[in-house]
């Protein structure tokens, strides 16, 4: 077992560098299908939160069926779904070919639709947070509605969103293992890969798993700091 | 868009992953269920040589994703064939199918501790200390005392938990199960199409944890009759 570390290293039979440039692409996956995620959870809070039946039933549709169905299904919904779609599409310009989405894009966006139904409950925690006399005394200064949202509502919904966001982050992270499936590269699918040709998969996925380990404990850590950040001020009681 | 005849055709087809479904999600929610309390229990002690390693395992299988759980108890443990078949324990390793119950039992177990533990320390310290003053010892105290009040608290996350379990045994489609998420990328992949299959599939999985949901619900109710908001 021990014997067998050098598979793991930088030199020739390593694959050390592999596996750690595949992390990156794990971490950048997961961090561009988050901020797709932010925008896609805090229009459904908006529609959540809106007086209008309309937004509010299709924020409420989106929010249950994404986070009530296997995300693994959600990503064969886009991979085949998009790539169908795709290839009508290339089919009406005269192609005959099937063409499959890049699986980068496909991975961004089912982790974006998956954490931004997720997103959007933590945003509405935290707009439901956020004390009532905070509304009345920005409208009391006059403040414009946007104004009111930027400089009163907008920072206190972030002190109050980030633990939450925090949980979704985690989550978001080892779904994106999940992204493997539709053959994207990332740090799972090159620990299959390297398992395979190797034959040794213990110490590739103890490998696989280590690394995740480490990122969502370093990630973990920058968003305590993000809530000390926004917290100060405020005393623990 | 949507082939209405093609999606009747495939509802019976999907209905037929959902014992395996059932099953997986079954024995892991049971199985973690022990395992969680055995382990929210044994934290009570001080003990370090018990309470690290079971640290380090709730922080490992809480830090890593299920999909490399899966993996490694699979593939990765598949690979000591000879040690396994030594001590007995080959058969196990050797089905996809238990190979998914124990990663599923291990990971939900990780999480679930974490909730009951968090529920144990929630419970007022003078409750403990007033059961104690009535000549309760600490293990009737905590039968008739502590685990009654954690158990309530813990219901709403523990729900949660179990939504998760049943949406994780999708992944033993990957180790070759078909399940109902299995069975829909087969669908998927023969048909293309992949928008009837998903709310085919999605609302099978939808009806059974709102079918949860309202269980727990009602359990809740029945458990905690003055609390109940209007």
């Amino acid at each position: 077992m021990l014997a067998k570390l050098y598979l793991l290293g930088f030199g020739d039979e390593g694959w050390g560098l592999s596996l750690l440039v595949t992390a990156a692409v794990t971490l950048l996956l997961s961090i561009t299908g988050f901020l797709m995620g932010t925008v896609f959870g805090s229009l459904a809070a908006a529609g959540r939160l809106s007086s209008y039946r309309l937004p509010k039933t299709l924020a409420y549709c989106y929010g249950t069926a994404f986070r009530g169905v296997p995300d693994l299904l959600t990503i064969y919904l886009f991979y085949y779904g998009g790539s169908v779609a795709l290839t009508a599409l290339a089919g009406f310009f005269g192609s005959t070919q099937f063409i499959g989405l890049p699986t980068f894009a496909t991975g961004v966006a089912a982790i974006g639709i998956i954490s931004g139904a997720y997103q959007s409950e933590v945003y509405r925690g935290a707009y439901l947070a956020i004390d009532q006399g905070q509304f009345d005394a920005a409208r009391s200064l006059a403040l414009p509605r946007f104004q009111m949202l930027r400089l009163v509502i907008a920072p206190q919904l972030v002190r109050h969103a980030i633990p939450g966001l925090s949980n979704v982050w985690q989550l978001v992270l080892k779904d994106s293992a999940l992204i493997s499936v539709i053959g994207l590269v990332e740090l799972m699918r090159q620990a299959q890969i390297g398992a395979g040709s190797t034959r040794e998969p213990f110490i590739f996925y103890l490998a696989a798993a280590a690394l995740y380990f480490l990122m969502g404990s370093i990630t973990n850590q920058i968003f305590r700091l993000m809530e000390a950040r926004t917290a100060r001020g405020f005393s623990r009681s | 868009m949507i082939d209405v005849h093609f999606f009747l055709k495939i509802i019976p087809t999907l209905l037929s992953g959902l014992p395996l479904t059932l099953q997986l999600s079954a024995a892991s929610i049971v199985f973690g269920l022990v395992l969680a309390l055995t382990l929210a229990l044994a934290q009570l002690q001080a003990r370090w040589f018990v309470v690290w390693p079971i640290r380090g395992f709730v922080a490992v299988f809480r830090g890593t994703p299920l999909l490399v759980q899966i993996f490694l108890i699979y593939y990765g443990l598949g690979q000591f064939r000879p040690s396994l078949r030594a001590i007995g324990l080959w058969w196990l390793f050797r089905e996809p199918y238990w190979c998914a119950i124990l990663a599923l039992t291990l990971n939900t177990a990780a999480y679930g501790s974490e909730i009951f533990r968090g529920a144990i320390r929630n419970v007022p310290q003078g409750l403990a200390e007033a059961a104690l003053s009535l000549g309760m010892s600490r293990l009737l105290t905590l039968r008739f005392v502590i685990l009654p009040l954690a158990f309530r608290q813990a219901l709403p996350s523990y729900s949660n938990e179990v939504i998760l379990m049943i949406k994780g045994t999708s992944l033993a489609s990957i180790i070759t199960l078909m399940e109902v998420t299995g069975i829909a990328q087969g669908l998927i992949s023969q048909s293309y199409r992949a928008i009837e299959v998903f709310i085919a599939a999605g609302g099978i999985y939808l009806t059974l944890n709102f079918t949860i949901v309202h269980l727990f619900t009602m359990l809740e109710t029945k458990l905690t009759p003055y609390r109940i908001r209007a």
